[in-house]
């Protein structure tokens, strides 16, 4: 550690004002302060300073990220093995499969982390203001909702267009409206669909010599196949509770997600009021599915609540997605409606309309660009109720 | 006794491009921009600029449009009545966009049908409006139509330019032209995919913002003070 802290003394003169490498005074900047907390004080007034900055918070997202990550490994390699239709029992070559996951979902990790910070790097530059680390867990979040198939010129494009369009342009990390994450995903689903849904990208198919894909094989994952009528041919409730399913790459395991809503719960970081009423949210609208469906004969619709749930990437989405601090909604009473109502709108799109097998994306990011006018209606309720009290005090 | 004529003074005629009138077709281009400061016409912006020849074809119409009915205009302007100077204006404009549409649908009629109802509706695009209503009911004919063809330039290089990106990496052609080769393309073999999200209009948009970004970057005086 000390020889660490040498090394970061030894080279900031070079960094400093008037140094050879000024420019690059911010990027140095956040690079030291991801490794030792920094020793600023405030200089006017009192302030209460938490230890907790940023970059603390947004490592232990990152902690809470990891068990989707490895899963999402293992999962990859799982899926390309079964449909070659070798090691089929989940058991069975687990380093195998972790290995070919880990080859294919790695460069899709180092794209995504490079192509961002490259370009917040040199907005800080240009602006001259300090590195935001909001990027750290967007960059990790990117590649756990892309398909394992995604060409890597698409995932760096996808991540330039969120930074540049979603983030920067509003002023950078904390002024954003839309998730970034979401918005990388939203704006390859729409720009190249053939890329980011149907039944050709979730599972790996690259055959080696001597290997063939078995026959009848369907790459499909649950909800596109419920979305083309085959309700029936879902996967069962514990195959899509542990997560044995073809999806994006982290989002298809609960609970991986569960493990990382209770690292983001215990910290405090993630909003129990979001990711609970998201769930009853989900959980009223497969209800009034459930009641309606026998009427309508409809199959997808009869699918149980919690399996229901448990399918396609509601979980990833309510515990790392909805709760995103930025772009929730603030108040308490808010951030019940806007939970609520994601949970409700992605089980509505994702069951009645066919043009989009998940409707979690699309939820979020509509609840996302409604979460201020929830605000501002919670807030003027709040002032409405204190002002009515005020006046039948002073009658 | 003498009586002095007061000889009326005569105020030499302004040449057609003095400074003053060059800079109603300069000033369009950058400062006034019809679409990115002034916010007009956004809408034909979204909707025509998927392919160049249609944003070419629209720039034109516009301009005739514009152009003559500021001519028109001005030289009516003594005899308009002010309380129903709107409806003059609208006649004098959908007369002008009828001729425009029946041209088009005459010589280039693939172009016509792609282009379709936004030819009408340049009738209601606010450029025009603003155009014979702000400057040509009180100049005279010449800066008139200098007016209006720098408005209609400044309105057609930021169609073009959208519609220059839409159609590179929507379709992977310009003017119909090939650019991005058939082998790059995923289909033939090759990595490529056209980006679909080109077509779609809400991309205009966020180009159309990109423009006005990069902009006031460079023309600092158009950023408002806080």
């Amino acid at each position: 550690m000390k020889a660490l802290r040498s090394l970061v003394d030894g080279i900031k003169p070079t960094f400093a004002k008037g140094g050879k490498l000024e420019k690059l005074h911010w990027v140095f900047d956040g690079l030291e302060s991801f490794l030792f907390t920094p020793g600023h004080a405030t200089e006017k007034g009192a302030h209460i300073r938490d230890s907790i900055d940023l970059k603390r918070t947004m490592s232990i997202v990152i902690t809470a990220l990891i068990p989707c990550l490895l899963f999402g490994m293992w999962n990859v390699g799982h899926q390309h093995y079964l449909a070659l239709g070798e090691l089929v029992g989940a058991g069975d070559g687990f380093w195998d499969k972790f290995l070919f996951g880990a080859i294919k979902v790695l460069p899709i990790v180092v794209v995504s982390y490079g192509v961002g910070l490259g370009i917040e790097f040199l907005f800080c530059s240009f602006k001259g203001h300090p590195i935001q680390e909001g990027y750290l867990v967007s960059g990790m979040l990117i590649p756990l909702v892309m398909p394992v198939d995604t060409p890597l010129w698409m995932v760096a494009i996808g991540a330039a267009f969120a930074v540049v369009i979603g983030k920067e342009v509003f002023g950078g990390t904390g002024m954003n409206i839309v998730n970034v994450a979401l918005t990388a995903r939203a704006f390859l689903f729409f720009a190249y669909p053939t890329m980011m849904s149907g039944d050709k990208v979730w599972v790996n198919t690259s055959v080696e010599a001597g290997q063939q894909v078995v026959d009848g094989f369907s790459g499909a994952t649950s909800l596109g196949l419920a979305a083309t009528g085959h309700a029936d041919k879902v996967v069962s409730l514990m195959d899509s509770f542990w997560g044995i399913e073809a999806g994006s790459i982290g989002e298809t395991s609960a609970f991986a997600c569960l493990i990382g809503a209770l690292v983001l719960l215990v910290t405090g970081i993630g909003s129990w009021r979001i990711m609970l009423s998201v769930f009853l949210g989900g959980l009223a609208m497969s209800a009034i599915f459930n009641a309606v469906g026998p009427g309508l004969n409809n199959d997808y619709m009869q699918i149980p609540m919690l399996h229901q749930l448990m399918l396609g990437g509601f979980f990833f989405g309510l515990v790392f997605m909805a709760t995103d601090p930025v772009t929730a909604a603030q108040t308490d009473t808010g951030k019940w409606i806007y939970g609520f109502l994601i949970g409700f709108m992605a089980i509505l799109v994702r069951v009645v309309n066919p043009a989009y097998p998940e409707g979690m994306m699309l939820a979020i990011l509509f609840m996302n660009v409604m979460a201020p006018l929830i605000d501002h209606y919670v807030v003027q309720a709040n002032i409405k109720r204190r002002a009515k009290r005020m006046s039948l005090q002073t009658a | 006794m003498s009586t002095e004529v007061a000889t009326p003074e005569v105020k030499p005629a302004e040449p057609l491009f003095s400074k003053k009138n060059r800079a109603l077709i300069t000033d369009p281009l950058n400062d006034n921009n019809p679409i990115t400061v002034q916010v007009l016409g956004i809408c034909s912006a979204l909707a025509i600029t998927v392919k160049m020849s249609n944003a070419f074809v629209m720039s034109i119409s516009v301009l005739f449009v514009v152009v003559l009915g500021n001519m028109i205009i001005s030289a009516l302007r003594n005899v308009i009545p002010s309380r129903i100077r709107i409806i003059a204006q609208l006649v004098i404009a959908a007369g002008l966009v009828t001729l425009v549409d029946i041209t088009l649908k005459a010589y280039v009629y693939d172009v016509a049908k792609q282009v379709g109802v936004y030819v009408g509706l340049i009738i209601t695009n606010c450029i025009i409006m603003g155009r014979f209503e702000a400057f040509a009911m009180g100049n005279k004919v010449g800066p008139s139509a200098l007016d209006g063809f720098g408005n209609a330039l400044g309105y057609a290089w930021i169609l073009v330019a959208v519609a220059f990106f839409r159609e590179l990496f929507g379709s992977g052609s310009l003017m119909g032209v090939r650019i991005i080769p058939e082998s790059w393309y995923a289909t033939q073999g090759g990595f490529y995919f056209n980006n679909n999200m080109m077509i779609l209009p809400p991309m205009a948009l966020v180009i159309v913002g990109i423009i006005i970004w990069v902009q006031r970057t460079y023309n600092t005086k158009l950023i408002e003070q806080a």
